[in-house]
């Protein structure tokens, strides 16, 4: 039986993006469905009906949501292909935790640097670039985060990629000013397809994130 | 009972913390005999800092010399080590919804029930609201099961396992009332199962009157704190 795999995402999300690197990594074909936030399909609310929210995997008609949660079942249900978790226990629970530290720290501090001003924003930056050295300090001298190959916490950060321009834009700053080990690092990743074919372009991110700010009276 | 691997355990962790709880409940149910170290979270010492020194914080479990910290991924860690009475489904589905509902207890359930605990006047009232939305989910996924993987213990009864003896305490303190045993019976039924289950009962749960003392404390220090949240 061909498996029936729907990803509902939307374009721009760092989140859905994992999710399609993962499963470009696996060769996997899934049909694609950009969700409008703003007017979310039937499909959707009955898929994810606590939290209504992008990314949700439909896999053979059962759903999947969070995006970490989500690139976990891709590497076990397909675990012979390219894996992205290690198998050791110990390193399997090293790389959760760091790809947990990305939801934490680099999500929240990257959105207050698009959506504050004055003390709030400089206060997310330094916070934005201190969470992004404890990064470069874990990578080390490794190629990936995964070690010679591409893993579990290389997919859980290079998203954010996408998202760098609009921080900086926005925050007035470089990332690679303060962090050039790891903007070789996302560099590195992006010559990979999986990773370069599955991420939104920092242009499209930088315009959708205006119009999220003119939308919400942001400035 | 496993004894392989088990040279060297150890636990750090604070008594009345509901993270460290599980990880004493997931080590007894494995059979895993450990050395526990209680922490003075409020008085943190270098161990901690050298142990989890990004978060410094409990629960830390110590295998073999190597730390790991939060208690979700440390209970994925000891179900993985040590075979016996696996926490975890073998079907990949059903370890994502074992996972997906894991976040559930920590950041809808334990968190709408903190801030309840934490606050007052219209914070509080919509931290109950909240805290009751919360527990309808969970009441749904547990009707006509003992447990919430069905018949046997498992990862998400762990992860939820504060809800039947910390969050009576919390309502007490907080003067609130969440868990309706007539609103949330399936959730009652499952208390039961869940503290009369022989790990559970004979590992640890903290002391009633020293848990209200402490929450009560609590309460006062962080009602200024969490004055503006959620609005």
């Amino acid at each position: 039986m061909a498996d029936e795999l729907i990803l509902l995402d939307v374009h721009v999300s760092m989140f859905g993006m994992r999710v399609r690197v993962a499963l470009a990594e696996k060769g996997i074909e899934y049909e694609y469905r950009e969700e409008n936030l703003a007017n979310k399909s039937p499909l959707l609310l009955e898929m994810n009906p606590v939290h209504k929210k992008i990314p949700v995997l439909i896999h053979n008609g059962k759903p999947i949501s969070e995006s970490l949660i989500i690139v976990q079942y891709i590497d076990e249900v397909w675990k012979d292909k390219f894996p992205l978790l290690p198998s050791d226990p110990y390193q399997r629970a090293q790389a959760r935790f760091w790809a947990d530290f990305v939801d934490k720290k680099i999500f929240d501090a990257g959105r207050r640097i698009w959506t504050r001003k004055g003390e709030e924003q400089e206060a997310a930056k330094k916070e934005f670039i201190d969470a992004l050295k404890l990064l470069e300090g874990e990578l080390g001298e490794k190629a990936y985060f995964g070690g010679d190959k591409f893993g579990f916490v290389d997919v859980a950060l290079i998203t954010f990629y996408s998202w760098f321009d609009t921080y900086e834009t926005c925050g007035n700053f470089s990332v690679e000013e303060h962090c050039p080990k790891l903007v070789a690092w996302a560099k590195r990743c992006m010559e990979k397809e999986s990773v370069s074919k599955s991420l939104a372009d920092p242009k499209m991110v930088y315009e959708a994130v205006l119009m999220l700010k003119k939308k919400f009276g942001i400035e | 009972m496993e004894k392989r691997d088990e040279s060297s355990v150890k636990l750090v962790g604070f008594w009345v913390s509901p993270f460290v709880h599980r990880v004493r409940w997931a080590l007894k149910l494995k059979g895993v005999e450990y050395e526990y170290i209680e922490e003075d979270i409020f008085n943190k010492s270098p161990l901690l800092s050298e142990l989890n020194p990004l978060y410094k914080k409990v629960p830390v479990l110590v295998h073999d010399g190597k730390p790991l910290s939060d208690s979700s991924i440390i209970l994925e860690y000891v179900d993985q080590k040590w075979r016996s009475n696996p926490l975890f489904p073998d079907d990949p589905y059903q370890r994502a919804q074992a996972h997906l509902w894991a976040r559930f207890a920590d950041e809808k359930v334990l968190e709408s029930a903190w801030l309840a605990l934490c606050s007052e006047g219209k914070t509080q009232e919509r931290a109950v609201k909240q805290a009751i939305e919360n527990l309808e989910h969970v009441e749904e996924k547990l009707k006509g099961k003992r447990f919430f993987g069905g018949d046997i213990i498992g990862h998400v009864d762990l992860m939820m396992g504060f809800i039947s003896y910390m969050l009576p305490v919390w309502e007490e303190v907080g003067g609130v009332k969440i868990l309706d045993p007539h609103k949330f019976p399936a959730i009652a039924a499952w208390t039961n199962n869940f503290l009369n289950h022989e790990a559970i009962k004979a590992e640890y749960l903290p002391p009633t009157a020293e848990t209200s003392t402490y929450f009560q404390w609590r309460r006062k220090e962080l009602i200024p704190v969490y004055a503006s949240y959620g609005q």
